[in-house]
Parts: structure tokens; C-alpha cells; sequence
């Protein structure tokens, strides 16, 4: 597993998935469908991305094209990363 | 007001004047004036006295001149004058000025019809030594409470809980379908309370205990039967405004002063300002003020202080002091609860007892009865989206909604249109209007224990509801259907007892309703929906009826749900630690394993999550309050244990927190 997805894997597990097995999170699960992550539950995923990636997410960012499974959220994260570099 | 308690035993055998004396020393708080037991063989009843009419006469449990009648009673009969009047004429005497005995000889004369006379709020048994029976009844909307269990040998009842333990034969044991459906409803669906085999009787219904066989019926229920009357928008005013006028002089009928609540909102400054315009009391008004800044409305209190001249009172709450209190707040609500707003409740009930005020008139029920609450305007533009889901423009008018939750304010369309998904099938669920609130409540459910959620798997606390729904249910407007869920599940189950009746006699002060009047209940009931939600302007009418006695601001403020600082309370995120030892001493794995309810290891990734400063949503703090509530509730009532406040840890030293 790379780190990034190690990461967000981790983060979503501490931060979301309270009585849940963290090995039942597919990748691909719609965390709104799912319902582990709501709206609100958006707002502290950017926060962590900020605060551990040193990026800024804009207003317009904020859709669940970008963020709503880990996988949209890795390839989320590797772009804005490409972004800086 | 007052406690009761009494045991009907079936078995041929006295009862026990020590178990009444048992039972009605653990409602002291109820009525600290005066207590005594009555006893007639296989049936004694209790009472714990609260004095506020008729302060030498009211003597309870009181019996008729024939002895063949004695009641206990919890609560006022407000047209209780206008009642003895008409039993003088019938020739009835009274050897008392207090609504005790108007309803011993209302019960005489009409038998359990009674009730349907009755103005108040009350909670109440007769011993019918003519038909060896025992008439019990609680009134239409569940003001007052009522909780009973039957053992092997015996039927007992009280105003709480806490009394029917006292008795050594009573099991405690969490009701595991009672607390599936806490954690989806916010409270169990009646008769269910949060213990097995004790339930309470419901609102509206009343019961006959007869050789050990019970008869349990509904006497009055809510009915949205719109008026096919054509009126104008100033006669049905004036008739709300004179029916309200009416329901608060009535509610001022005591033999000690009565104070008021005002909050800053509308329903209060109503209240509030009746009292001041239309009546000649003294008004001496009471508030909460919060530090937290979000959650304080001292600047709305100050303009309603400053119209009335009144002699106003305020306590203010730090997140420690809710949390220090929170102990004593479930002892007296005996159910867990998904938010600490019962605490300032009962910070504010203290406050008007060391003022000297036994009574206080308040404005619970104006929201579910006038279309006030945000619930219904959600509902409202759910439904219009629902015939255009696809609408960009729709998720804004969200934010119109809510311009005092920050959370929202920040959201992406993209995201609110998400948080408001609306399936297929919830649009034609009776329940649509409530399952937003519910889906999101049941999401706390993730903590209970694998045995636990094993256990429920079978369960559908929906169906369960919904076998309670009334036939005609289907056929009311659908801004009526939500009021109805609110009126029968949140308002008693919650707002009137959590908050409500329980945190005020906590501190032995009677609340009082005037919007809870059965005739301002069954006015409103009947009103055309567009004058209780006029497109997004909720209860217009009131705010209309009501125009000149209360200010443009206040009439205008966007709605404000009352609301408390939550995890806060019990967390000090600077310091990264519990506030108070029984914090972590309930939260530890050890306590969580003992209980059985919740999985240690989830519930610590709550606690690091709150410490460290990253719980913001809604869903987390309910968690907390409702896993921390429920461990509390488990360790008095279960355990015996008391939950003591002695030991707080260093991050409470800071006296400006």
C-alpha cells in the first residue's frame, strides 16, 4: 500500500469508522452512500488534507467528485501534490 | 407540584406503610412541603407535596367525607373554580379550596369521563373502594409523568422511576429494544420507558387497575381534521390571541407567585408579555446565558427585559458547569439523552427556587403546535426538491435555513445537495419529514457492541412506529403529519420530560404551559397549514396574532433552537483531557466491557478524536452525550452507584473556562 492511501485509509478509520471493521472500507465506497462520512465529516477530510499535505483545497473543490471514497481522494491528493511540484 | 406512588397488591396482603414511605422518599424533590401515605388494605397510595393551591387545605392522598374515595395527585386543574361551581349546584360539598378535591368529586359524578373536563396537567390515582378499582390517568399531552410495573404479587406506579425501585422485588435491567429505539427516536416509543417491565402510560390515555387485570385506553387524541370554515386571517387572530390570553390567566391561578421564562425567542417573549399587558401579576422573569458565545441569546432577553420592565434574572453556564451538573440531570431524567440543553434546564430551575419562585410559566409547545420548528420548513423544501432533484439553484435556499450553523454556511452545493438525498421511497414514508433526524441518530448505533447490534438485527423500530400511527394519519395534510410525529414522540418523550417537567422538579419548580392548553392544541390543530408555515415564515399566524405586543426584532429573528455546548462540556480540548474523572472513569474500557453496551475501542477513538479538537459535527457530539448518558444512567440506576463529581481532574482548576 502506498503511503498516501495508508494515510487516508488511516485517517478515515480513526476519524469515521467508530464501530466498524476498518478492513470492510472498499476503496471505492461512496462514503455518502455509506453514510460514514457526512457533510460536516467533509469539512475535518479537508482539514487533514491541508494540515498534512500543506495544500490548500478551494471553495470549488469541494465536491464529492473530488473527495467522497478513498480512492477519489487519493487521486485528489496526488494531483494537488503534482500541483506544487 | 408534586410526586405520587402507590402499590395495589393482589395477593389478599396489606401493603406496607414502610414501602410507601420508601418509595415517596426518593420523590422529595417533587414535593418537599409535606408528604403521607395512605393505606386501605391491598391498596396504598403516596404523595410528596409541592404547595401551591390551597396551602393548608390541599392534603394528600385526601379522601372524600365517606372515605370511599382518596386520590393522589400530581399536577393543576386550572378551571378548577369554574369546576366546583358546577358541583355546588349539583349539591357536592367542599371541605377544601383545591383542585385535589374538585377532582375526587369530579370522578364521583362522572366516573373516568372526568378527564375529558379537565384543564391541566396531571398525573393521578383514585382508590374506588365502591368498585374496588384504581382509576389512573395522565393528561392529553404528557406534561406530568406516569410509570408503573407489576410484579408476581403486585401493581405499582409512581412519578418516577427512582420510586419504583425502591422496592425490593422490582428487577433493573435495560430494556435492549427500549434503547434501540432511544438511539433512532431520541426516545422509546410508549409504553416502553428505558427499563424493562416498567412502563409508563401515555399521553392522552388513562387506566383501570381491577383485580390485578389492566385496562388501558385513550381518552383524547391530536386531530388534524382541517376546518372547512371560511374565516379571515384577523378572525382566526383573534381567536388565537383571546384563547392564549385565557390559557396564561388561567395558568397564573396560585396561592404563591408565579415567575416566567424568556429566552430571547418568540413563544417566551409571548408568554411573557401576556402576563405583563393582560394580567395583573407581578412579572419576574428568569434565563440562561451561555460564555460560549454561539449559543447565547442574552442580546434578544435584554430587548424583550427592556419592553416589559421586567425583574429579571439570568445564570450563566461555562462547558464546566454543564458537565458538572450532568451527573444530577440523568439521575432526574432517567433516560439517556443526545444533547446536554437538559442541564442549563435545570441550572435555570435552581435559580428560580433559591429566588423563591415555585412555579414558572414557560413556552414549550408553541413550536410543535404553531409550525415552528426548522424540522418543518426542511421538510417543506425537501419536498419541493424532490420534484427536481436535479436543481442547482435549490440547495441555497438550504442555507437560508440555517444562517446560525456555521457548519452549513461552509458547504459546497454540490455537498448540501448530497446531505439532503432524498430516495425514492422516503418520499412516500409517513415518516419523510423525520427520517433526516433519524437516519442520523441510528448512525450512532455503530457503537454498540457486536453482541448488541446481533441482538437488534431483527428489530425495525419503523414498523414499530408506525403500528402506533392512527388510522386517520394517512389522510392528514402532510405538514400535519409532521407535527403529529413531533407532538407524540419528541415533545413528550423529550422536550416536556427531559427538559422539561424532570429538570424543573429536580429543583422542586412547577413549569407551566399556556400553548399546551388543550384548547390553543385543538385550535391550532384545525388551522389552514398556510397560516401556521406562510412559505418559509413559520408560525405566522402566531406572530401575527401576537403583533402588537411584541417587538419587530423578535418577531422577525431567525429561529433559534435552543442548543448547549456539548462535548465541551466534558472535554478541554487546550488541555487535551476529560474535564472530570467520572469522565474517564465511565468511559474507560473497564466500565464500557462491564455494561455491555458499547465497544471500548470505538468509543476511544471518540474520546481521542474530541480531545484532540477534530470532532465538529453534530454526529459526534450526540455520540458522546448519548454513550456518556447512557453509561451514567446504568451506573445509578442499574448499579446504585452514585456518579460523584468530587474528583475533577486539573483541567477544570481554571475558573474562567
Amino acid at each position: 500500500m502506498n503511503s498516501i492511501q495508508s494515510d487516508v485509509r488511516n485517517f478515515v478509520a480513526e476519524n469515521f469508522l467508530f464501530g466498524e471493521d476498518p478492513e470492510s472500507l472498499q476503496n471505492d465506497d461512496s462514503f455518502l452512500e455509506t453514510g460514514i462520512i457526512d457533510s460536516t465529516g467533509v469539512l475535518e477530510l479537508v482539514a487533514f488534507i491541508e494540515d498534512h499535505y500543506s495544500v490548500e483545497v478551494d471553495d470549488d473543490e469541494l465536491v464529492p467528485e473530488n473527495l467522497d471514497s478513498i480512492n477519489r481522494l487519493i487521486d485528489f491528493i496526488e494531483s494537488k501534490l503534482k500541483e506544487l511540484a | 407540584m408534586c410526586g405520587i406512588a402507590g402499590i395495589i397488591r393482589s395477593d389478599r396482603q396489606a401493603v406496607e406503610q414502610t414501602e410507601l414511605q420508601n418509595m415517596i422518599e426518593t420523590l422529595n424533590h417533587r414535593g418537599p412541603d409535606a408528604s403521607g401515605t395512605l393505606v386501605s388494605g391491598t391498596t396504598g397510595l403516596a404523595h410528596s407535596r409541592l404547595s401551591i393551591v390551597d396551602l393548608s387545605g390541599g392534603i394528600q392522598p385526601m379522601q372524600t367525607e365517606n372515605g370511599l374515595l382518596s386520590i393522589t395527585f400530581n399536577g393543576e386543574i386550572f378551571n378548577h373554580i369554574e369546576l366546583r361551581a358546577q358541583l355546588k349546584q349539583k349539591g357536592y360539598q367542599f371541605k377544601t379550596h383545591s383542585d385535589t378535591e374538585v377532582i375526587l368529586l369530579m370522578y364521583a359524578e362522572y366516573g373516568p369521563d372526568c378527564v375529558q373536563h379537565f384543564n391541566g396537567q396531571w398525573a393521578f390515582a383514585i382508590h374506588d373502594q365502591r368498585k374496588q378499582q384504581v382509576f389512573l390517568s395522565r393528561d392529553r399531552l404528557g406534561i406530568r409523568p406516569l410509570v408503573y410495573t407489576q410484579t408476581a404479587t403486585r401493581f405499582c406506579f409512581a412519578s418516577e422511576v427512582k420510586a419504583l425501585f425502591a422496592l425490593p422485588d422490582v428487577v433493573r435491567r435495560v430494556d435492549l429494544t427500549a434503547l434501540n429505539q432511544l438511539f433512532t427516536f431520541w426516545s422509546p416509543l410508549p409504553p416502553r420507558t428505558f427499563f424493562e417491565g416498567v412502563s409508563e402510560l401515555p399521553p392522552g390515555h388513562s387506566m383501570i387497575v381491577r383485580e390485578g387485570q389492566l385496562k388501558i385506553w385513550q381518552y383524547w387524541s391530536l386531530d388534524y381534521q382541517p376546518s372547512d370554515e371560511n374565516r379571515s386571517l384577523d378572525d382566526w387572530a383573534d381567536e388565537l390571541r383571546s384563547l392564549l390570553i385565557h390559557a396564561t390567566q388561567l395558568r397564573l391561578r396560585a396561592d404563591v407567585s408565579v415567575g416566567a421564562y424568556l429566552s430571547g425567542g418568540l413563544d417566551s417573549s409571548i408568554t411573557a408579555a401576556i402576563i405583563r399587558n393582560y394580567t395583573n401579576a407581578p412579572l419576574n422573569t428568569f434565563s440562561v446565558n451561555f460564555r460560549d458565545k454561539d449559543y447565547d441569546e442574552s442580546r434578544y432577553q435584554q430587548e424583550m427585559i427592556t419592553e416589559l420592565g421586567t425583574d429579571h434574572q439570568t445564570v450563566c453556564c461555562s462547558y464546566a458547569d454543564i458537565g458538572r451538573i450532568f451527573p444530577t440531570v440523568i439521575q432526574h431524567t432517567e433516560k439517556p439523552v443526545l444533547r446536554t440543553a437538559p442541564a442549563p434546564m435545570y441550572l435555570l430551575s435552581k435559580l428560580v427556587r433559591e429566588s423563591q419562585f415555585k412555579v414558572v410559566m414557560t413556552g414549550e409547545g408553541a413550536d410543535e403546535v404553531f409550525g415552528g420548528y426548522d424540522l418543518f420548513k426542511e421538510t417543506k423544501i425537501r419536498r419541493f426538491w424532490s420534484r427536481q432533484s436535479d436543481s442547482k439553484i435549490r440547495p441555497l435556499l438550504l442555507k437560508r435555513l440555517y444562517p446560525y450553523m456555521k457548519n452549513i454556511q461552509a458547504q459546497s452545493p454540490a455537498y448540501l445537495k448530497a446531505f439532503f438525498n432524498i430516495r425514492e421511497n422516503e418520499i412516500n414514508s409517513p415518516f419523510f419529514s423525520h427520517l433526516p433526524r433519524w437516519d442520523l441518530t441510528s448512525k450512532l448505533k455503530t457503537f454498540f457492541n457486536n453482541d448488541l447490534k446481533q441482538q437488534l438485527a431483527e428489530q425495525d423500530p419503523l414498523a414499530d412506529f408506525s403500528d402506533q400511527l392512527p388510522p386517520e394519519f394517512a389522510g392528514w395534510n402532510s405538514f400535519c403529519q409532521a407535527q403529529y410525529l413531533e407532538a407524540i414522540n419528541l415533545m413528550p418523550g423529550y422536550i416536556l420530560s427531559s427538559q422539561g417537567d424532570r429538570m424543573a422538579m429536580g429543583n422542586s419548580v412547577e413549569g407551566r404551559f399556556p400553548f399546551l392548553d388543550y384548547r390553543v392544541v385543538e385550535f391550532a390543530s384545525r388551522l389552514p397549514v398556510r397560516f401556521k408555515m406562510n412559505g418559509l415564515n413559520e408560525k405566522f399566524l402566531l406572530k401575527y396574532a401576537l403583533r402588537e405586543l411584541i417587538p419587530e426584532s423578535i418577531r422577525q429573528r431567525p429561529k433559534q433552537p435552543y442548543r448547549a455546548p456539548e462535548a465541551n462540556s466534558f472535554f478541554d480540548t487546550n488541555q487535551q483531557q476529560a474535564r472530570f474523572e467520572y469522565v474517564n472513569h465511565l468511559l474507560s474500557a473497564e466500565s464500557l466491557q462491564a455494561n455491555g453496551l458499547f465497544q471500548p475501542a470505538a468509543v476511544e477513538r471518540l474520546t481521542q478524536k474530541i480531545q484532540q479538537g477534530r470532532a465538529i459535527g453534530t454526529r459526534d457530539n450526540m455520540a458522546l452525550v448519548g454513550i456518556l448518558s447512557t453509561q451514567i444512567l446504568v451506573e445509578q440506576m442499574i448499579h446504585g452507584r452514585d456518579v460523584t463529581i468530587d474528583n475533577q481532574t486539573t483541567a477544570t482548576a481554571n475558573p474562567l473556562i
